[in-house]
């Protein structure tokens, strides 16, 4: 499939033992200029990059007190060493979590301290050169910002963001990403990362309406740019095509049908997840923000939910009210934004959806939780509701389901390898060996429980499974989307009772 | 007056200065600048008493490192208390009535010394056995054990082995505190153990002994959880809103 090998999937986690630069190699494209200076950076390396770099630095130093915090608080305990999926799946030293940080630090301690100004090898500073700027591209890019080795480090150093920041210096001077660059941009003219105009969505939405209602006979909507509606639903561009997400947008859309609530999308902010985030730039995830703000207001809506994505959801729950807020303009008896399973979960609470479960006994689920909702949001109003009410949603639609082991889920879940932006073919070797302690968990439960599918509520994840679980031997439709859960057991009331009495109500 | 204990005054003066005028400095650069987003590692507490209990179990058990690893939990938790009740039983080399507590915790603290020495060795054990964690350290991580170690064991040995004249020692830093200079003993093991706990002084604020502050400043400990309820806005970032 690709001239790397995928590592042997073990019977228990193991520790690896250290392989020195072996993802050295590992690095994605380059951004090229016109996209580069689309977002306001430069087109390519600046002259005088170093220089800027360090300004850079210090001017990050200077706005973000984690930075500071974290570039000095690290006191090589080694508590995070063998918390990265990245490095258990590659063995690559600089993939320790703090080997990553010191990527920067080392820079930051030779130029910004005395002991790295008067004594750099004693602390181990670094000059900024040529190799060190390489292994910048490299490592910060094998970072999915999912912040696990926060959990366990004593001072909660999240190295996710030493990553962002990193990565916006490294934009400042010239050397962007381009996947997440050219998806910016994308998200930022046309309104979603695909790219994808108004006739093309509406298309595509009255395309799943008419499937929707050729299997149910029940007429669901799909509603866009629906001026007054109640509820704008902003959800990851991935849910109107790739598979499985369009089944979790059935799914929203069925549960929204049976609320009878009325609800619209926007053509114009027609995409949850911000890029913006993966490279740490405030300013492009607040621009891309205020979209949602704007079609909020355009449209006279009163709630605003998103749709099932990770990433997507900690800038919506963590950030959307710092950055577009204040949302005084909509109905303050909802928390705002919601999330689409806040909103199922709600109604399942006030029993209003009525399921046939055995509709999901084809299948016995585990959950993944993704890194961004388990580690940067929550759900509900009790910390800790981002696990607890999916598996509610999970068990009210299924029969049959079954938790991974417990240091791979909740707040010590893995990530899936593909998120933080690099959901991209060109790092396809990274992705596989970052799944791998992810699909050693999944194995366990395949294996002791008969478990066959694993559903998640992220668009990034159910696009890395569905490439990725091939590579370890499991099926690429393993991957299931709640929402599709919830679509296919959830009965809709104004439902044909039964094919036998809809033929003889046509005869008669 | 003798060149010693002048020595010592002004190695004491010097150090006590770099230690808080460096300490403050960086206190106050942590809490100036500003955190723009809400970035707890969740699940994280939803109000400030949550946040105020974390940090407590944070700071006093290391709940996030044992989480993470049993040994260096041990090791770290064993070093850190052992050195917290030491510095308490020290507190009556600058009290000239001492409270009643720190009399009661002096037994407790003299063997509290073999808890920190321990530690340090463990975690100087881990540092060289551990592939991972010697990948990761410079010169300087096991320079800074080294010197702990070092004042533990001085410390250690004037206590169990050869005592020295505390009662000198006393008048010295009582001395200190008035502004003037007392005799001090010419004792070797004790001059060691004074130099080495100055120099300790003087590099804590320009070392990874920051992260004593620092785990205070942290955003992802010490934020509250409530971003959709309040609205968190910082000055830089207001600005852009203009
Ligand atoms: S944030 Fe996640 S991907 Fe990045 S270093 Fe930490 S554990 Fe690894
Ligand atoms: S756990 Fe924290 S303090 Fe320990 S090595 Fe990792 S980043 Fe540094």
């Amino acid at each position: 499939m690709a001239d790397f090998e995928t590592p042997e999937l073990r019977e228990y986690p193991i520790i690896p033992k250290l392989k020195e630069g072996v993802m050295a190699h590992s690095k994605p494209y380059v951004a090229k200029v016109q996209f580069q200076e689309a977002l306001g950076f430069p087109g390519e390396l600046v002259d005088n990059w170093e220089e800027k770099a360090l300004e850079k630095l210090d001017d990050l130093r200077g706005r973000y007190r984690s930075l500071q915090v974290y570039l000095d608080s690290c006191v090589k305990c080694g508590a995070c060493t063998d918390k990265c999926h990245y490095y258990l799946g590659t063995s690559d030293p600089k993939n320790m979590p703090v080997a990553r940080q010191d990527l920067l630090r080392q820079v930051y301690r030779r130029y910004r301290t005395f002991a790295g100004k008067y004594f750099p090898r004693l602390v181990g500073a670094k000059d900024l050169t040529r190799d060190v700027l390489d292994d910048w591209y490299s490592y910060f890019h094998q970072c999915s910002q999912c912040r696990r080795c926060s959990v366990f480090c004593p001072y909660g150093i999240d190295t996710a963001e030493i990553s962002m920041a990193a990565r916006e210096i490294m934009d400042t001077i010239g050397v962007g990403q381009k996947y997440c660059n050219e998806i910016i941009g994308k998200a930022a003219t046309i309104g979603n990362n695909l790219g994808l105009p108004e006739p093309a969505l509406a298309d595509t939405l009255e395309g799943l309406e008419e499937e929707v209602e050729e299997d149910t006979g029940v007429p669901v909507k799909f509603p866009l740019d629906q001026k007054g509606s109640e509820i704008l639903l902003v959800t990851p561009s991935a849910d109107f095509f790739a598979e499985p997400h369009v089944d979790g947008l059935i799914g929203y859309a069925k549960v929204f049908h049976e609320a009878g609530v009325s609800w619209t999308m926007s053509s114009y902010a027609s995409e949850a997840a911000n890029f913006g985030m993966f490279i740490g730039s405030y300013e492009n995830m607040r621009s891309l923000s205020l979209r949602i703000r704007k079609a909020a207001e355009d449209l006279g809506v009163k709630r605003i939910v998103f749709g099932e994505c990770g990433h997507a959801w900690r800038v919506a729950y963590s950030f959307l009210n710092t950055l577009a807020g204040p949302f005084d303009f909509l109905d303050p008896n909802y928390p705002v934004p919601q999330h689409i399973c806040e909103f199922t979960y709600d109604l399942i609470q006030k029993d209003k959806l009525k399921f046939d479960k055995s509709e999901n006994d084809h299948m016995t689920l585990t959950f993944h939780d993704s890194c961004n909702v388990a580690r940067a949001s929550r759900m509900g109003d009790k910390a800790g509701g981002q696990f607890d009410i999916p598996r509610a949603i999970i068990r009210a639609a299924c029969n049959n389901f079954v938790d991974m082991p417990a240091d791979a889920i909740g707040e010590a879940t893995f990530c899936c390898g593909g998120g933080g932006g690099l959901l991209t073919d060109d790092l396809m070797e990274l992705r596989v060996k970052g799944a791998q302690p992810r699909m050693e968990a999944y194995k366990r439960v395949v294996e002791d429980n008969g478990v066959t599918n694993v559903a998640a509520i992220c668009a990034i994840c159910k696009s890395q499974f569905t490439k990725v679980l091939p590579y370890y031997g499991f099926g690429m439709t393993d991957i299931v989307s709640v929402h599709q859960l919830v679509s296919e057991a959830l009965v809709l009331s104004d439902a044909p009772s039964d094919d036998n009495d809809s033929d003889t109500e046509a005869e008669a | 007056m003798s060149a010693l204990p002048v020595t010592y005054a002004i190695l004491f003066y010097a150090a006590t200065l770099l230690l808080v005028v460096g300490l403050v400095r960086k206190i106050v650069l942590y809490a100036r600048t500003p955190a723009p987003l809400k970035i707890p590692t969740t699940p994280a507490p939803v109000s400030r008493s949550g946040v105020v209990l974390r940090m407590v179990h944070e700071v006093v058990l290391f709940t996030s490192l044992f989480k993470a690893t049993k040994w260096t939990w041990l090791f770290g938790w064993l070093f850190h208390f052992g050195l917290l009740l030491v510095l308490l039983r020290h507190l009556r080399y600058f009290q000239a009535e001492t409270w009643f507590w720190v009399d009661l915790i002096q037994p407790f603290g003299k063997y509290a010394s073999y808890a920190m020495v321990i530690g340090l060795l463990g975690l100087f054990a881990r540092r060289i056995f551990v592939d991972r964690v010697r990948y990761i350290s410079a010169p300087s991580d096991y320079l800074m054990l080294l010197l702990l170690i070092a004042i533990g064991a001085s410390g250690m040995l004037m206590t169990f082995v050869t005592h020295t004249d505390i009662v000198m020692v006393k008048g010295f830093f009582l001395g200190l505190l008035r502004f003037s200079i007392e005799p001090l003993p010419s004792d070797l093991l004790l001059l060691t153990h004074l130099t080495l706990v100055a120099l300790l002084m003087i590099i804590f604020p320009i070392s990874k002994l920051l992260h004593a502050p620092g785990v205070f400043f942290s955003p992802s400990r010490n934020q509250v959880d409530n971003p959709r309820e309040k609205r968190h806005l910082a000055p830089w970032a207001a600005e852009l809103e203009k």
